[in-house]
């Protein structure tokens, strides 16, 4: 039980920063405050929930799945905890307990599922092992906090291995499907996958084969000389590469020859427990445990309907497992196993029918109305996750903007654009360019052979002129901090419900 | 920082789209001319090392930079990827190598020395070639790693590279005489040492550079450049860019005969852009 001094502080602190008005850094103070009284306060909360803990983490969808995954929950008659504000750090946690604590400690939840980026979910579970975890892929993302993908990969590893009960695991993502082949028999929890049908596999390019087959290749080898090359190498270099961050020490476990050596490893790889079978006009067909199903979805873009994918293949998991006293409708077994309907079961048809009201996390495909018109803001943090969302939505018919900053949160570093292809935005052009980093992204589309009608990196003045361009429905591709400024912005207008 | 300094409804957008009016240019000039030995449209081969290992960190905008700045005046690029256990491309114009993570770098290793001859010839006789961070440390002579692993490099660039403890990391800016004022990000824990009389690419004006000490940024050895720089380099430090290109015309076409086609001097590119990142680089922290 944390001690009932601090739980007084952090919420006093919550309330004067409400009082101060201030917005993000608001909510970062007061688990800022607590942290540091008590280090182990968010677990000592967190260790007595009677369904445990549930961790979401990986580089791209997590506060989108996490979203999903609370609300299948509750919709399955669970009490659930979640840090819902899209701040993924342990104080983040903390300041999403406060408001839900009583005095005593106690939170008034059946299980909490949370949201950590990489090196946090790593220290969580250090502390707390996690009864379930969830693990969406691992792509690069702001190299200059995490370091490699590698290393990346060896984080959610660690993740992995310290869960108890189940670990979720994508099996389109290399590093991932490796993890989940399980070679070396350190994960402990049983192992459950989500996958796509081979015609949406398309959709989601791996940093690996970024660049890896667009050019011509001079007397290309065969495949199989080149995992061969690539595994000679490995024993040689792993971990002590020529610029290996300073005490990384990168993996070659889940690291090395990850791109080639991956696809060996997916034959042990189990089945998925939910396959996204299609996507046509937002209805999403789902594969499960040989029930087809279709469903209309106010979620947009591909991404995120896989996303939703995960939350299913994690939901019925975790309702199979937990056998829930306090819920109304749903029974222990969400999918009863050896189910071959065609239709699927009463349970599933439940999480199914609640998926359908899921609507968009905050910054990631939300949309708001503005003087009638629709604008969509897409949270875009990294090359993965800038390439699906260009792949997911159709820019046919839309005013497009893009606002690049490079605060800490964005990643300081503006290489990363470069590794986004803007092909899909050269025939409809981008109409504004903005953030502090509006000339490196306006470089950027003059050498993809993108149009592009205004550059302004001052972001309050461009977000008007670009609403005001036309009555066209409008689309805003944002960094996180862009984002954070053009939700207030729109909001001080709007009215939105402020995070 | 507001859009009246710039006026951003007029020039740079227009006036630097894709494909804009500098393309036909030299390629005119080059029809009208029947006495020299250039081809129709000339040509150039870039070779692009390793793009499937060493891609992560952006370094393939540095590809795409000399692809379009060559296309924008007429010239053909032909870009070629050169993969782990391939032959090397012969008659290659222009050699291009990134940064990469460990495990690629683990594999590049490994296939380097095959190579070893054609990049010291092709450096050895002018061939412009540009190569960052991890390939850069890998054209040294050596690498000891933290843990005091010996990794033997290629010996074309006469420096080698220690790991540190502490990660040289930020956005930085570097002097030279040859390109001016040169802009990018650097990402290393490696510090690098260039051997008595070597010359480094740049002087530190923000930012570690090699090793954080001497002031020196990265190397050069005739018409090769090895740097820590990312951003990438090219798009955002255009004059290096078309060095590279005018070296790769000479070599290939000779002087004589690119001059006399109107091919050299490259044709003026509108870089405002380009100047407008930079100006906004230099400001930002570190």
């Amino acid at each position: 039980m944390p001690n009932p001094l601090v739980t007084i502080i952090g919420k006093a602190a919550q309330a004067a920063a409400r009082l101060r008005g201030g917005g993000s850094g608001g909510t970062a103070f007061p688990g800022l405050v607590v942290e540091k009284l008590d280090p182990n306060y968010a677990v000592g909360v967190l260790s007595n929930l009677p369904h445990g803990v549930v961790l979401i983490s990986g580089t791209n969808g997590k506060t989108t799945t996490t979203k999903i995954v609370a609300e299948l929950l509750e919709a399955s008659g669970l009490r659930v905890f979640t840090n819902s504000t899209g701040s993924n750090f342990m104080r983040g946690v903390i300041a999403s307990l406060l408001p839900r604590i009583s005095l005593g400690g106690r939170l008034d939840a059946d299980i909490a599922v949370l949201e950590l980026d990489e090196a946090h979910a790593v220290r969580f579970v250090e502390r707390l092992a996690p009864r379930y975890s969830l693990l969406l892929n691992v792509m690069r993302d702001q190299l200059d906090r995490f370091g490699e993908i590698d290393h990346t990969a060896e984080l959610l590893a660690a993740v992995a291995r310290r869960t108890t009960t189940a670990v979720v695991l994508n099996r389109e993502d290399n590093r991932l499907a490796r993890l989940a082949a399980n070679v070396d028999g350190r994960i402990i929890a049983r192992i459950v996958t989500y996958g796509l049908a081979a015609e949406l596999k398309s959709h989601f390019p791996q940093d690996d084969d970024l660049y890896a087959d667009e050019f011509e290749t001079w007397d290309p080898e065969p495949l199989d000389a080149v995992v061969a090359g690539a595994g000679m190498g490995a024993g040689v270099g792993a971990g002590v590469g020529a610029d290996a961050g300073a005490g990384m020490g990168v993996g070659a476990s889940v690291g090395a020859g990850a791109g080639a050596s991956a696809n060996s490893a997916a034959t042990q790889v189990p089945e998925p427990a939910v396959i996204l079978q299609a996507l046509t006009n937002n209805t999403a067909t789902f594969r499960s445990g040989g029930a087809v199903f279709s469903t209309p979805l106010k979620l947009k873009g591909i991404y995120n309907v896989y996303n939703a994918a995960a939350a299913l293949a994690l939901v019925q998991t975790i309702v199979a497992d937990e056998p829930n006293d306090a819920s109304c409708g749903s029974t222990h077994s969400a999918l009863p196993p050896g189910s071959t309907g065609d239709s699927p079961p009463d349970s599933l048809a439940a999480l199914i029918a609640a998926l359908a009201n899921v609507e968009s996390a905050f910054g990631r495909g939300e949309t708001l109305t503005h003087n009638g018109c629709a604008v969509e803001l897409l949270l875009v943090k990294n090359p993965g996750g800038f390439r699906l969302a260009l792949e997911s939505f159709d820019p046919t018919g839309y005013d497009t903007m893009i606002a690049i900053n490079d605060e800490y949160a964005d990643g300081r570093d503006m290489s990363w654009l470069f590794d986004v292809e803007f092909a899909a935005l050269r025939a409809g052009g981008v109409t504004m360019v903005s953030g502090v980093r509006a000339w490196d992204m306006a470089l950027r589309l003059h050498y993809d052979d993108v149009p592009f009608t205004k550059v302004d990196n001052d972001l309050a003045q461009a977000l008007p002129r670009f609403l005001a361009a036309s009555e066209r429905p409008k689309r805003i591709y944002c960094t996180y901090t862009a984002m954070l400024a053009i939700r207030r912005q729109l909001g001080k207008e709007l009215n939105v419900e402020q995070q | 920082m507001s859009s009246s300094s710039h006026n951003p409804s007029a020039a740079p957008s227009l006036a630097s789209a894709p494909n804009a009016a500098a393309a036909p240019n030299a390629a005119s000039a080059l029809n009208a001319t029947t006495a020299t030995s250039l081809p129709d449209a000339p040509r150039l081969r870039i070779v692009h090392l390793y793009p499937r290992e060493m891609n992560i960190y952006g370094d393939h905008g540095n590809v795409e930079a000399v692809a379009q700045r060559c296309r924008w005046r007429g010239i053909e690029p032909e870009v070629i990827g050169y993969h782990i256990g391939a032959e090397f491309p012969a008659e290659a114009d222009i050699i291009l190598g990134g940064g990469g993570q460990d495990s690629g770098q683990g594999a590049v290793q490994a296939d380097l020395p095959r190579i070893r001859d054609q990049l010291a010839n092709l450096i050895a006789s002018g061939a412009p070639t540009l190569v960052i961070c991890g390939t850069y440390q890998l054209f040294g002579n050596y690498f000891k790693t933290i843990g005091g692993e010996m990794i033997a490099g290629l010996g074309i660039f006469d420096l080698h590279t220690v790991g540190g403890e502490r990660r040289m990391i930020g956005n930085i800016v570097t002097e030279s005489e040859e390109f001016g004022e040169i802009v990018g990000y650097e990402n290393h824990s490696g510090i690098t040492r260039l051997a008595a009389g070597w010359q480094p690419l740049g002087r530190v004006l923000q930012g570690d550079g090699n090793n954080g000490e001497d002031g020196g940024e990265g190397v050069r050895l005739h018409n090769a450049i090895g740097t820590y720089l990312h951003g990438p380099l090219l798009p955002k430090n255009p004059r290096i860019t078309d060095f590279l290109i005018s070296k790769a015309i000479e070599r290939r076409y000779g002087l004589d005969a690119a001059t006399a086609t109107g091919l050299l001097p490259l044709s003026t590119l509108d870089d405002t852009l380009a100047e407008q990142a930079r100006a906004i680089a230099k400001t930002r922290p570190r």
